[in-house]
């Protein structure tokens, strides 16, 4: 059994237009101590999905299942939730001045995250703190436990949100764009970090993630979320080396790339993301596809293993045959 | 070679006793692009306000084909901003809510007094919207009717009005999803080949620099570190901040060869 599984979730929310489907039946798993990739542009569905399984997409009408260990978080009570979340499953977030308290001390912050879920003293809670914060990397932590959050960079201010996350010993990690706010050389040393962390507790992560480098990286599975459903899914080697779906060959052709000749062209996507409170029928992104053929404005695609490799699926209609033609080679 | 169409010498520019900008010297050559690539506070932002005369700087000098500009006032300037102008990154906080797209395409024209009579005008705005792949019943929508890569459009259109020599893109594409950046970064070659536009680009992202430039600076704690050919720097890159910089981008070529099963490709 995986770490967790989430199984045909739909999260949707009632807006004055109509209802808006942010995330329209989507299936994946994350085993333990690997990293699954999300990935998607703004409107994927891809934020929402995490905050789904966290309990913490307010207003919105979910349904499906996400197991933690087999137990469905989607059917705990508020405070049952309130429990498992900090303890079994941690998030981290794009931005972590807006997510850090300005007038708290930073060593504080993370004694409470301690003190949630454990019962221990005030001076034990801070002890851990200065634990933690070393173990995330910061330097001198015993010093910078008493720091305030403006005082840090940005990048030193997710590891403090890191490590408070870690504070209780997750099982699993959700990081969205985690590193997506900070510097290159910074998000070099945070995607490390999280590596490491990964490798030495045997964690699972959910990391999400527009940036296609940094899946590539840092993921050993990557889900490609488009209009709030899973579109292709594959472990990250196979996705690069052999995308089945025109969307993520969209991607991958879009993006300048500093290991292809400088002169490559780049094929943008025409037109844009389709609004979920209209999403057009058929395979969603039949508006968008160089490829798309009549059948494809109305049936819907369901996502189902690729011919020969069953980690490896793909929500297209186009048969196989037809696909592998119009991939042309190496994506790259 | 022929004389630079821009040439920034000794740049300095404080803000209170921090020097942002700490002794910068380059040149943009007429007609290439050329790409200044820095991280958070390397001076690369500050650095495109000194060169468009939206900042004055505290010592050093820029001039503008052959003529120097640092002290450029009243009527020399508003003449200079005809020559040079500027792309930024979000379209939305840079467009005035209230302003249909035509209106805004059509300001710089107000303002320099040019094609004043209203069937002119339009015909002028229509045509930069063409150029820039909007279609004509844009013309009357709102800035909120547009998506990020729509408005990102309209500036450039803006931009485009007064045909400038020159054009200073900040972070252009940072703002847009990456299926609508190509869709940006391609207008912007085009234009550039099309129209002989000389385009400093600047930008934190190293792939984006790297594909759009002729030549690349690269800046750190308010100075250039390294400039040469793009080929050159990203292939032999000299200065150590230049190569910990490459370093640090992640490849798309995933590190792990876990199960790859890659059938007809490879």
């Amino acid at each position: 059994m995986a770490l967790l599984e989430v199984e045909g979730l739909r999260v949707s929310f009632p807006t004055e237009d109509g209802v808006l489907e942010a995330v329209g039946g989507v299936s994946f798993s994350v085993e333990a101590g690997r990293v699954l990739g999300i990935v998607g542009e703004s409107g994927s569905g891809k934020s929402v999905t995490a905050l789904s399984v966290m309990g913490l997409a307010r207003g919105a009408q979910v349904s499906g299942q996400a197991r933690l260990d087999g137990r469905d978080l989607l059917t705990l009570a508020p405070d049952e939730m309130r429990r498992v979340r900090g303890r079994d499953v941690a998030m981290v977030f794009q931005d972590p001045l807006s997510s850090l308290h300005p007038l708290h001390r930073v060593g504080r912050q993370v004694a409470e995250a301690v003190r949630v879920h454990q019962d221990v003293t005030r001076a034990a809670a801070r002890a851990r703190a200065v634990e933690l914060l070393g173990e995330v990397g910061i330097p001198e932590p015993a010093r910078r436990v008493d720091a305030w959050p403006h005082e840090l960079s940005g990048g030193m201010r997710q590891r403090v949100m890191i490590a408070m996350a870690l504070a209780n010993e997750p099982r699993l990690l959700i990081a969205d764009e985690p590193t997506t706010a900070l510097d290159v050389t910074v998000q070099a040393q945070i995607l490390e970090l999280l590596e490491r962390l990964r490798a030495e507790r045997g964690m699972g992560v959910v990391l999400i993630t527009h940036d296609l480098g940094v899946v590539a990286q840092v993921a050993d599975d990557v889900a490609v979320m488009y209009a709030g459903q899973i579109v292709e899914r594959a472990p990250a080697a196979t996705l690069f080396a052999a995308p089945e779906h025109p969307y993520t060959w969209g991607l991958l052709r879009s993006v300048p790339r500093l290991d292809a000749p400088r002169e490559r062209e780049l094929v943008p996507i025409q037109g844009r993301p389709p609004s979920l409170l209209h999403p057009p029928g058929g395979c969603r992104f039949h508006p968008r596809c160089p490829h798309v053929r009549e059948r494809h404005r109305h049936v819907e695609p369901p996502l189902e293993p690729v011919a020969g490799d069953p980690r490896h699926s793909v929500a297209c209609l186009l048969d196989a045959p037809t696909r592998r033609e119009l991939r042309q080679g190496p994506v790259a | 070679m022929s004389e630079p169409l821009l040439e920034a010498r000794d740049l300095v520019r404080h803000f209170g006793a921090v020097p942002a900008v700490d002794g910068v010297s380059f040149e943009v050559r007429r007609g290439e692009a050329l790409g200044i690539v820095g991280e958070t506070g390397s001076g690369k932002s500050t650095v495109a306000r000194l060169m468009l005369r939206l900042l004055d700087p505290t010592s050093g000098t820029i001039s503008f084909d052959g003529e120097d500009i640092t002290a450029a006032r009243g009527r020399r300037l508003k003449a200079l901003r005809r020559d040079m102008q500027m792309i930024f990154q979000d379209p939305y906080s840079s467009l005035n809510p209230r302003k249909t797209a035509g209106a805004a395409i059509g300001e710089p024209f107000a303002v320099h007094g040019l094609h004043t009579g209203s069937g002119e005008r339009r015909r002028a705005v229509q045509e930069l919207m063409e150029r820039v792949g909007l279609a004509p019943e844009h013309l009357n929508r709102f800035p909120h009717e547009f998506s990020g890569g729509q408005r990102q459009r309209v500036g450039v259109a803006r931009a485009l009005a007064l045909a400038p020599r020159l054009i200073v893109a900040d972070e252009p594409v940072s703002a847009l999803d990456v299926s609508i950046q190509a869709q940006i970064l391609n207008l912007l070659r085009d234009l550039q080949r099309d129209l002989g536009l000389t385009l400093v680009l600047i930008s934190h992202d190293l792939s984006v620099v790297r594909h759009m430039s002729d030549r690349v600076a690269v800046m750190h704690r308010g100075k250039v570190v390294e400039l040469a050919d793009a080929d050159t720097l990203y292939r032999a890159p000299k200065d150590p901040y230049t190569q910990a910089l490459l370093a640090a981008v992640p490849r798309l070529q995933p590190s792990s060869a876990s199960g790859a099963s890659s059938p007809s490709s490879s």
